[in-house]
């Protein structure tokens, strides 16, 4: 179900697109247009007939703009949260809203809702994204949540939401060092977080303080291939939630979206 | 620009021009009728719309609109009162009682669950709805939300809410709408319908 918008082409099969976007105006007047495969987060309804939609785009990371009979019959599944779309913005100066136009790339929505645990996967990714600042680049970002877009409905989703998280934490500033012992800087044996640092502790040097370190599961020290039990996710999940609550949320005065505690609930 | 007409008229061009469907440029002609035919329509209109302003009131049982409360629907002792449709607003109720394929008894939500617009659980008339089914009678709760991810996600939502009472939880079917021809349809309903497809 792949668009073939002449203006994006297909990259690495697996998120990795080139884009030719032009941040110069068409015919002088200094006007701003660029165009982008974007991951529709969300809209709000804006008068009677259009949109304001929010999406992540890769070279203009979360942006939003008014699209103009968005709420018309055929514009209504294209935009909804999941869908990939290819869009063009333009507006007279940078700091205006400005306007998409949107053309489907992949839609999806239907088979998110078909599942549940999709469902909620899908809002979670999406405020999760709603974390990062507005038409800030977050490349990375970005071809992590295009990925697990595509594989929400995989026994491998969760797996790719915990190192979401961790992304999102070094994005933000506050990333983990799962690498080596805090205290001895040794690099095997690493079971524990301290939750002061966000640093990985060691088995012998985390054994006197065991009860108010961090469980840190084994699979988060290895890529996505090394298995990882539900009670293995819940704990890594746990672990990023606390710092996400501790470092993001509490700050900013926001509480964790239910839809993550929904998700994890179905694990 | 200062207005053609006094100012009482200026007054009713701009609350008609904030209604839906209407800008300045109608609201000037909606007015200007109005004002033309002013003993049959303007006056039974104001009469009227001053009777609803008064009458009118949130079903305290279903959150419907009515001028009783508990509403007709309510209150109809011919509704089946085992069947409950939630559907997100009194505009969704109105569709499903034109279709005239109902004679059940309904539930309105006031919206659906929206992270973007912080629309939450208690945001919503949900509460109601679970002592609804508390209380006992009912046996199917028919989900009649958009086929939206957040009406889809208020569904799920409620779904799991009422999952440890002995009621059936079913949704409106997704797929091709009658007059619809496959060729305009998105690729995502042509998938739902295939995959919902129903033997001849």
């Amino acid at each position: 179900m792949a668009g073939t918008d002449p203006r994006i082409k297909s990259g690495d099969g697996h998120g990795g697109f080139n884009i030719s976007a032009s941040q110069e105006g068409r015919g002088g007047g200094g006007s701003m247009e660029w165009s982008e495969r974007a991951l529709v987060l969300g809209v709000k309804k804006h008068g009677e007939t259009s949109v304001i939609l929010e999406v992540m785009t890769r070279e203009h990371g979360r942006h939003v703009g008014v699209v103009r009979s968005g709420r018309s019959k055929s514009m209504q599944p294209v935009l909804q949260p999941g869908n990939e779309v290819a869009v063009t913005w333009r507006a007279r100066l940078e700091e205006h809203i400005g306007a998409f136009t949107v053309e489907p790339f992949t839609l999806r929505t239907h088979l998110l809702m078909a599942d549940v645990r999709a469902l909620h996967g899908v809002n979670w990714l999406a405020a999760l994204l709603r974390l990062l600042p507005e038409r800030e680049p977050h490349q990375n970002l970005f071809e992590m949540a295009a990925a697990l877009l595509a594989h929400l409905g995989d026994p491998l989703a969760p797996n790719l939401f915990v190192r979401f998280e961790l992304a999102v934490l070094s994005e933000l500033g506050f990333g983990l060092d799962l690498q080596k012992c805090a205290a001895t800087g040794a690099t095997d044996d690493l079971i524990y977080v301290s939750p002061k640092s966000g640093r990985a502790v060691s088995r012998e040097a985390g054994a006197p303080w065991a009860e108010k370190l961090l469980p840190l599961p084994a699979f988060l020290r290895g890529d996505l291939k090394t298995p990882a039990s539900p009670d293995d996710l819940r704990a890594a999940l746990r672990l990023t939630g606390y710092f996400l609550d501790r470092d993001i949320f509490a700050p900013r005065g926001l509480k964790q979206p239910d839809s993550r505690a929904t998700y994890i609930a179905t694990l | 620009m200062a207005g053609v007409a006094g100012p009482e008229i200026e007054r009713l061009i701009q609350l008609l021009a904030r209604l839906p469907g209407l800008g300045p440029r109608s609201a000037r002609r909606a007015a200007l009728h109005l004002i033309r035919k002013r003993e049959e329509l303007l006056g039974p209109l104001g009469d009227a719309m001053r009777v609803a302003r008064e009458r009118i009131v949130t079903c305290s049982s279903c959150g419907n609109i009515d001028t009783s409360n508990p509403c007709s629907l309510c209150s109809d002792a011919r509704r089946d009162g085992a069947t409950l449709v939630v559907v997100e607003t009194v505009g969704d109720l109105w569709a499903l009682e034109r279709a005239q394929v109902l004679n059940a008894r309904y539930h309105v939500l006031g919206g659906a669950l929206s992270p973007l617009d912080g629309v939450g659980p208690d945001d919503l008339n949900i509460g109601a709805l679970v002592s609804r089914v508390a209380a006992g009678g009912v046996k199917e709760v028919i989900l009649a939300v958009n086929a939206t991810v957040d009406g889809q996600t208020t569904a799920h939502y409620i779904t799991e809410l009422l999952s440890p009472y002995e009621v059936k939880c079913t949704r409106l079917a997704h797929g091709v709408p009658v007059g619809g021809e496959l060729d305009y349809l998105d690729e995502g309903t042509l998938a739902a319908a295939l995959k919902s497809r129903t033997d001849l």
